[in-house]
């Protein structure tokens, strides 16, 4: 498979030895999905697909998980093909790896983003390395979906944003989705893909709808690059996963104040498809990382250092980032604060177009 | 790559793993479900001290805490709370084991003991924090001698373990005591705990309450057997408890506490109860509980058998009923004005308590932030031209 630099979403039956497989030449169809509809309906035609995926979790059986994304497939394929999992996430993901030495292509759910850390040294020092370590011998196909993000009001654990600490690691890739359409594509293209890939799915948008071609094969955009979202001369504003929603939000508020922002959506975080955002700045000649998770080290960082070497001279302004705070994420009544929202971003873009802004003459007063 | 071979063996869907494998078979009963006190040898002495108006005072924490689960459930359905995890069933596993522990004596628990978090003097209000969602702690754990819940499955039980090893290390004889799921039972921290305990020989008692699922999976997935077999083979004696049985709650964890003060290391016990309501206040179990199971179980209810059991005693009067009635109406009130005085946060507060120290980058993030807040009223925001941050 070559999922991540084709896009290609593998045709019902071109792997495969499932029962489910769809007639080959159904006309494109198109449907209206939530976000969590979208990913139980990637998930069914990739276990119909090949019948070498599997899926392993807690919860995610008869319960369907607790966001039901995996709701009635067990019925559908069976207590073998979607399993629920003793409670151990280093279970989940170093099961998955003995799996994937054996051909299966696993398809791991952490319940909640605050969770995966039991399981962090099988992903780091396993799933990572193994294809390197055995120097290409044995590939490691696994799909590790993770609900990520806050603003539902969790406790806490619930909330978190780790996306950082795997797209740092070599040999991982990471994506993130943030509309039903890209749901539905983006997990059959992962779990397709050859390589393991962190799936981060933005949990407080699951319940968001859209329109769904669910017959895109060959003519989805590859797993690895970006899409811009809508275009724009003045400002790119890059966003993944939740807070895209949010970028188009600005947007529009932008637009209303004569200011055309262009709105990236990354999809991908780790490779990140520099060639977009840097085909965007040059335009634009400014830019803002916006994030939930910490900025220390986080995407942003990444992204504004990368685009700051390669389009020093294009750039206007210092590209902003705003992001959660380098603190844990915060009890439910303190994420208002916490997550960046449409005025913070918006103060943002005020200061890459040296408008007056809350930072304007910070640094003399602080 | 084909690395499949066809094999010899049949692949049984694992379908039929067995839900009810940890039921009320092999456990030590003190107290029958229909109220009888039974007698059990190695455990009787250890509760024989119990006199009948301690038993009415168990009654009462049993009735009180299960009073403080509806109210607090009730809150969260009028929006008041963000979530609540009740212990309605396990009111006897809790009760039994929290009041034979000693104030110096350290608890660390997941997030379903708001029993034993009653017992150890949490305030209503502290109780009703985290789950207001108002503080990242309900309470200080050096003012009640209880850690504030763990909600990472099993990481409390390692630090039972240090803390215990520290207090032997101190000259003490206090004990830590780690609470603990069935499902719990299956990660890595909870086994490197019991290996960590037994090889140092920790003075820390190992308190699983199998309450028989873990959200939506049975015990049977997580154990072939019961959970208490597992102890042994770490080198820490195990005891099996009917836990919805007040007394022989009580007469273990003292044998464990016992055990642990004398310098004989940890002792696991598995306390066999019902989770009777859902998961937490989100959860949704007709999707997974079996017919007839939650009858089966409401027929062995801790609090009715310590009813019947005073009842058979004569000691079930109406001024005992009065007396736990007045009692529980004045906690859920208590209990709810508590929590309908827990004031909203300040933005800024999100910044506290990160560091024990001073941290220049979140001093710097801080300071963006306040300045961020300020400018709303200096009536920035208009997207004004001006200044130039340049
Ligand atoms: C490391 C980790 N993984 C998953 C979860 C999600 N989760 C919360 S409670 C729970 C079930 C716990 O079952 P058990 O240990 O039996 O305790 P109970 O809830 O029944 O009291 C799960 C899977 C979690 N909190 N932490
Ligand atoms: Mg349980």
């Amino acid at each position: 498979m070559t999922a991540f630099s084709t896009g290609t979403v593998p045709a019902a039956g071109s792997m495969a030895t499932g029962s489910h497989e769809a007639p080959a030449s159904v006309p494109a169809a198109t449907r209206t999905m939530s976000l969590a509809g979208a990913l139980n309906d990637g998930l069914r035609r990739s276990l119909a697909r090949d019948d070498k995926v599997l899926l392993l979790g807690e919860d995610i059986g008869k319960l369907g998980g607790v966001f039901r994304i995996t709701d009635k497939l067990q019925e559908e394929f069976g207590p073998r093909r979607v399993i629920d999992a003793p409670l151990a996430e280093a279970g989940i993901i170093g099961t998955a790896v003995g799996l994937a030495i054996r051909g299966y292509r696993p398809v791991c759910e952490i319940q909640f983003d605050g969770f995966i850390y039991p399981g962090f040294d099988q992903i780091v020092a396993q799933v990572a390395k193994l294809h390197y370590r055995t120097r290409g011998a044995v590939t490691m196909p696994i799909t590790i979906r993770v609900p990520f993000g806050g603003g539902i009001g969790a406790v806490e654990h619930h909330s978190e944003s780790p996306e950082a600490y795997f797209a740092h690691t070599a040999g991982l890739r990471v994506v993130s989705c943030s509309n039903p359409q890209d749901a539905h594509t983006m997990i059959q293209q992962a779990i397709a893909s050859d390589d393991p890939v962190l799936f981060f799915e933005p949990k407080r948008r699951y319940w968001q709808k859209g329109e769904v071609n669910t017959e895109l094969g060959a003519d989805a955009l590859p797993i690895g690059e970006a899409r811009v979202l809508q275009p724009g001369s003045d400002v790119t504003l890059v966003a993944y996963g939740p807070l895209v929603r949010t970028a188009l939000d600005v947007a529009a508020a932008a637009a209303d104040d004569g200011v055309a922002i262009e709105v990236i959506d990354l999809r991908s975080l780790a490779p990140v498809d520099f060639t977009t955002v840097e085909s965007s700045v040059r335009k634009t000649g400014r830019l803002v990382i916006t994030h939930e998770a910490a900025q220390s080290g986080g995407m942003g960082a990444e992204i504004a250092a990368s685009i700051t070497e390669r389009c020093f001279d294009w750039l206007e302004a210092a590209p902003a980032r705003v992001t959660g705070f380098d603190t844990p994420y915060p009890p439910a009544a303190l994420e208002e604060a916490f997550l960046p929202d449409l005025d913070r971003i918006l103060d943002a873009v005020d200061r890459v177009l040296g408008r007056r802004n809350s930072l304007t003459g910070w640094e003399a007063r602080a | 790559m084909s690395t499949t071979h066809e094999g010899t063996r049949t692949h049984e869907a694992h379908d039929d793993i067995p839900v009810h494998l940890s039921q009320l078979e092999d456990v030590v009963q003190l107290i029958s479900p229909t109220g009888e006190r039974l007698s059990s040898p190695g455990f009787d002495p250890w509760v024989d001290d119990v006199s009948t108006e301690q038993l009415a005072d168990l009654y009462e924490d049993m009735v009180v805490v299960r009073r403080i689960d509806t109210e607090a459930t009730a809150l969260q359905r009028q929006g008041e709370l963000g979530l609540w995890p009740p212990l309605h069933g396990q009111e006897a596993a809790q009760i039994g084991s929290a009041r034979t522990l000693r104030p110096d004596d350290f608890v660390f628990s997941s997030y379903r003991e708001n029993g034993v978090a009653y017992c150890r003097g949490v305030t209503f209000t502290d109780l009703m924090r985290v789950w207001r969602g108002t503080a990242a702690a309900g309470w200080n754990p050096y003012e009640v001698g209880m850690a504030t819940p763990a909600v990472i499955i099993g990481a409390q039980t390692l630090h039972a373990t240090g803390y215990a090893l520290g207090a032997s290390f101190d000259g003490t004889d206090s004990v830590a005591l780690a609470y603990f799921g069935d499902g719990a039972t299956s990660q890595g921290d909870v086994n490197e705990a019991m290996v960590f305990a037994a090889s140092f020989q920790a003075p820390v008692v190992f308190f699983c309450s199998n309450n028989q699922w873990a959200i939506s999976e049975p015990v049977g997935l997580q154990s072939k057997r019961h959970l208490s077999d597992r102890a042994p083979g770490f080198g820490i004696p195990s005891m099996r408890v009917d836990g919805n049985d007040v007394l022989a709650v009580m007469a273990a964890t003292r044998i464990a506490l016992d055990r642990a003060r004398s310098g004989g290391g940890p002792t696991f016990i598995e306390a066999v109860t019902y989770r009777m309501g859902p998961h937490t206040t989100s959860d949704d179990p007709t999707r997974y509980r079996p017919t007839g199971e939650l009858d089966e179980w409401r027929a062995k209810d801790p609090i009715s058998r310590v009813a019947a059991l005073l009842e058979s005693r004569g000691a079930m009067s109406d001024e005992l009923r009065s007396r736990v009635e007045g009692k529980a109406d004045a906690v859920a009130r208590d209990l709810r004005a508590g929590c309908l005085s827990i004031p909203q946060p300040d933005p800024m507060s999100v910044f506290d308590d990160v560091y024990a120290e001073p941290h220049s980058g979140l001093e710097r993030q801080k300071g963006q932030y306040a300045a961020y807040l300020a400018s709303f009223e200096n009536g920035h925001g208009d997207g004004a031209e001006g200044g130039g941050a340049s």
